[in-house]
């Protein structure tokens, strides 16, 4: 059980949306992270690796930042099946790049954008992902 | 100065995540978890971020080009191709299996658990596999 938390959700929520649309506010840019982190990796295409490299530096000093900042640790149960993982990381990776984003370029960025591509990517993953989370805990794991 | 801001708007996005319970693979799977110890949560992860989002956009595409200059970079493509099915289908089941998609992973990095020390370099080499045959694809049209 993980505890029902709206309220934090959605300040939470609202911290990511105000970091896209200032990203787009800068230079333009869709703050899709599938995007930015997949193109940190040559070839590159445009000028923008520093900007990337940037935001990914900040995306990864916020929870240590917090942690340090609250002497408290960052509530977080990651699965140590390291094949499992290593399945997923592939999966997660190659699936996000392939279709041109996550859940934050097509999730937040595309259904505020109102794409009807983002959307229909939306829709796919989190129906192959509620079907995976079900066949793992109530099939196999049932 | 690109880069500064960028930190800083990575690390408002972090925050974000780690606030919101997102940065939690806990808490993303008992969220897609729907008959069984379903938590809700992230429902309001998504809804704030896309009402920001859509309201923000709206006020600063009607700008005639971003601070730094240029031109905003939308995605123009609107259309729904096979790719656009596949590749979220793909990334769905590795986020059900996994409890991490692209930046709950990454902002997982510092904390160091052994499961995102799997995770991450695989989601990686995935990603950048993705772009290989993505480019390999568009060369061997135009070729």
């Amino acid at each position: 059980m993980t505890e029902f938390t709206p309220f934090a959700s959605l300040a939470g929520g609202v911290m990511i949306g105000l970091s896209a649309v200032m990203l787009m506010l800068w230079e333009g840019r869709i703050a899709g992270i599938s995007g930015i982190a997949g193109e940190l990796l040559p070839p590159y295409r445009d000028g923008a690796f520093l900007s990337r490299f940037g935001f990914v530096i900040g995306l990864i000093a916020a929870p240590v930042a917090i942690a340090t900042a609250t002497g408290e640790a960052i509530p977080q149960t990651v699965s140590s099946n390291v094949p499992l993982m290593i399945a997923a990381g592939l999966l997660v990776g190659f699936g996000s790049v392939w279709g041109n984003g996550c859940t934050s370029g097509h999730g937040v960025c595309g259904l505020s954008r109102l794409s009807t591509r983002s959307l229909a990517a939306t829709v796919v993953f989190m129906a192959t992902a509620f079907v995976t989370v079900f066949l793992v805990r109530h099939v196999i794991g049932g | 100065m690109s880069f500064l801001v960028n930190l800083a708007l990575g690390f408002l996005f972090g925050a974000g995540l780690v606030i919101s319970g997102m940065a939690d693979p806990a808490k993303v799977l008992n969220f897609l978890d729907l008959f069984g110890t379903w938590d809700p949560s992230l429902a309001f992860v998504m809804g704030g971020a896309v009402i920001v989002a859509f309201v923000g956009y709206r006020l600063v595409l009607a700008r005639d080009k971003p601070i730094i200059g240029g031109t905003f970079h939308l995605p123009t493509r609107n259309d729904i191709d096979a790719r656009v099915i596949a590749g979220p289908a793909i990334f769905g089941i590795g986020w059900g299996l996994g409890g991490f998609c692209p930046g709950p992973a990454l902002s997982a990095l510092g904390l160091g658990a052994p499961g995102t020390l799997a995770f991450l370099p695989a989601m990686i080499l995935g990603m950048w596999g993705a772009r290989l045959l993505a480019d390999n694809r568009v060369q061997a049209r135009t070729a």
